[in-house]
């Protein structure tokens, strides 16, 4: 009895002991060891593997100079921007380069977490890089991180139902309408749930209208544009044309949504494109894809522009490496890989016309028509806050009063970049 | 209350060892409770956004004006209160059923109470993804098998109903167990009294049982108010607070961690502390309620 006492109390000890020495096990990593110093990379799961092949590769051209390890952040967009915020808020020295959603940039630039690219980098960033892309990266005139990946949707629609594409979202609702009154599937995809896409969705029409949410002083600069686009979607929303479950629907939903056959249209990401092909074969041979319809006849739209901005952490204690880790990590064959093999569209502009990248992007040149023109979502550090404002007030679409929509607004994301109110 | 009198010196000696003995432990807490506790009393006083660190000031009660007016807190009060008093209505009620039925079960007994614990075995994040699996179209069994023509989880009623219907599963036993110690209080010989008295079930039911049990069922009921008016998991799960099913707890959350603004955050947190210590004031002073073994002590 007592011995089998001893022996449990012994196995405490024991287990103490590993925490302890887990615990302290990678503090000691982090200190004098010798070899290149680790600049560890915190970034999202890509299950490509894209991000692993491009950190070994920059690590072996390094010559010995760092190794690139890489952390992975949770799936979710608000689990990466939680655990980035309370390590940096905390001054954490455990990150090097931080993988943002290009919509933090300026959040955590204000904040003081950011290092700006120093002025002998600059050039070499954005030499060949898409403008859009550099503009989410700048803050305050300076160039406060590298831009990695973008990202746009596309109009993607069926051959077979749609002859030629619709310019405006006049003509694709009155389309998918009229489909729906034939009793043939005439529904437009799109995300209508109260998260982030629905920003998207709105700030999309919103510049298309000619348009934008704040000005360049990051002011409240809504106007009767504002209302068209509210107006648009709820046009959408209580027509036949749209999906019963529109209000609940994300990316994926409406990916699924597609390939069932029940949809003409989809205003979606390229993701949709070899998802397709695997699982609607027979309706692939009539997917076919436009630019972002507009909101003017005539008019180009400006669709919404996402992606990946790499930043190096002003609590790096080594920020030249982690800088010259972070060019080396978005360099245009590591832009290649990630493209082809884990379909995020590069942000240096000569890539689309890479016979690679060509292959499995027939639709390259679209895509960088529409980045060419894509408007950026609202540059300030209370971006979160203007988003859920903007969510919050627009959701269900089906429920928008476009009277009343513009005042809600302006009061709202006026409270927002004050911080001030209750975020929803 | 023991009578004040002359310390022997041994008694004092001892005494001062029982402090000694208790100041790890009061240190202990005094860094992990009472620090943090004090610290967000300090951040609710001040207008302090993660984002905007030069503009932290001292605002003195602003932070809980601007709580207080905003339609936002009193929704997630309203739906709190909802919660909490239909939650635990039903689960006072269930879970005397359930003590009754294992207070009589005469075979089986250890079964019986081992398989009404199982949901609150079960992890109440893992509980609520099922829940949610279960109540989304085309991977939800009940979904089909109610034969729903929509989402249940994307209007503010159906949300709440099953936000409800996951509280109640889940502590509905824990209800039953404490419930369970309040009926082993009452004396058979009193029932077989009653009983040869000619009294029916329900007499013997609502005229004996109940007031022997009050002590431990207002005891239940003060755990679990406290503890349901702070719903979070279920609510995180299931909606995330999505369709105005926010509850305190929720909005607080998302006033610190995705609005990064700890001045408000604080301010809603020590909101929510006054009113548990608020409702637990109100079941002690007002109804007597007393922790377990306090009450036969009277």
């Amino acid at each position: 009895m007592r011995s089998g006492e001893r022996g449990s109390a012994w196995r405490c000890v024991l287990l103490l002991v590993l925490a302890v020495a887990a615990l302290a096990g990678p503090l000691s990593c982090g200190g004098g060891s010798a070899g290149p110093p680790t600049v560890s990379f915190y970034i999202f799961h890509e299950p490509s593997g894209a991000f692993e092949r491009g950190a070994e590769r920059c690590s072996r051209l390094s010559n010995g100079r760092y190794h690139i390890r890489i952390s992975e952040l949770p799936s979710t967009a608000d689990g990466q921007r939680q655990q980035l915020v309370r390590r940096l808020a905390a001054s954490d020295p455990s990150i090097d380069i931080l993988g943002m959603d290009v919509v933090w940039t300026a959040e955590f630039a204000e904040a003081g977490w950011l290092r700006s690219v120093p002025a002998g980098l600059r050039e070499a960033v954005s030499r060949g890089t898409l403008g859009p892309a550099l503009r989410t990266a700048t803050w305050r005139g300076t160039l406060q991180a590298l831009p990695y990946n973008t990202n746009t949707q596309l109009l993607w629609y069926r051959r077979d139902l749609v002859p030629s594409p619709p310019a405006t979202w006049a003509q694709m609702i009155d389309m998918g309408t009229r489909l729906e009154e034939q009793g043939r599937p005439g529904r437009v995809e799109i995300q209508g749930a109260q998260y982030e896409a629905l920003t998207v969705w709105f700030n999309s029409l919103v510049a298309s209208a000619g348009g934008r949410i704040l000005d360049d002083a990051g002011r409240s600069a809504l106007d009767h544009t504002a209302t068209e686009a509210a107006e648009v979607m709820r046009l959408l929303a209580r027509s036949p044309a749209a999906d019963p479950s529109l209000s609940n629907q994300h990316e994926d939903d409406n990916r699924l949504a597609f390939e069932t056959g029940r949809a003409a249209f989809e205003l979606n990401y390229p993701f949709i494109y070899p998802s397709a092909r695997t699982n609607a074969p027979e309706l692939f041979r009539n997917l076919a894809w436009a630019l972002y319809p507009s909101m003017v006849a005539g008019r180009p739209s400006h669709v919404t522009i996402g992606g990946i901005n790499l930043g190096v952490s002003a609590f790096s204690p080594h920020p030249d490496v982690a800088f010259a880790a972070a060019l080396c990590l978005r360099d245009a064959d590591n832009q290649r890989f990630a493209a082809v093999h884990g379909g995020l569209p590069p942000t240096l502009s000569a890539l689309y016309d890479d016979p690679d990248l060509r292959r499995e992007y027939p639709f390259a040149d679209t895509i960088r028509e529409a980045l060419a023109t894509a408007s950026v979502r609202p540059l300030t550090p209370a971006y979160t806050n203007v988003s859920l404002e903007i969510q919050s007030a627009l959701a269900p679409p089906s429920g928008i009063q476009p009277q009343r929509i513009l005042g809600d607004l302006r009061t709202s994301i006026g409270n927002a970049l004050n911080s001030q109110g209750l975020v929803p | 209350m023991p009578r004040r009198q002359e310390l022997t010196g041994r008694a004092r000696a001892e005494r001062r060892l029982a402090l000694i003995l208790c100041a790890p432990a009061v240190l202990v807490m005094a860094a992990v409770t009472a620090y943090p506790i004090v610290y967000a009393l300090w951040l609710s006083l001040q207008r302090y956004d993660l984002r905007f660190p030069n503009r932290s000031a001292f605002v003195g009660l602003e932070n809980y004006l601007t709580v207080v007016a905003s339609s936002r807190w009193w929704q997630a009060v309203a739906n709190t209160v909802i919660i909490t008093v239909v939650s635990v209505t039903i689960e006072l009620v269930l879970g005397m059923l359930v003590a009754l039925v294992m207070h009589r079960t005469i075979f089986g007994r250890g079964a019986v109470r081992t398989n009404v614990l199982v949901p609150y075995g079960i992890i109440t994040v893992v509980a609520a993804f099922s829940w949610r699996f279960a109540w989304t179209p085309v991977t939800g069994y009940l979904v089909r098998w109610l034969h729903l023509s929509t989402d249940p989880l994307t209007s503010h009623g159906t949300s709440l109903a099953i936000i409800i219907l996951a509280e109640v599963w889940k502590t509905t036993p824990f209800m039953s167990l404490l419930l369970l110690a309040g009926l082993a209080l009452v004396p058979e010989e009193l029932m077989e009294a009653a009983r040869v008295d000619g009294a029916s079930a329900w007499q013997r039911f609502v005229r004996i049982t109940l007031p022997l049990m009050k002590p431990a069922i207002l005891v239940a009921v003060l755990f679990r108010v406290m503890d349901a008016f702070r719903v979070f998991d279920d609510i995180f799960v299931l909606t995330g607070g999505a369709n105005q099913t926010q509850s305190v707890s929720i909005l607080g959350y998302d006033q610190l961690f995705v609005g990064l603004n700890l001045g408000i955050g604080s301010a809603v947190s020590v909101l929510i502390f006054l009113i548990v210590a608020l409702i637990g004031l109100v079941f002690i002073r007002g109804f007597g309620a007393a922790a377990p073994g306090a009450g036969t002590r009277r």
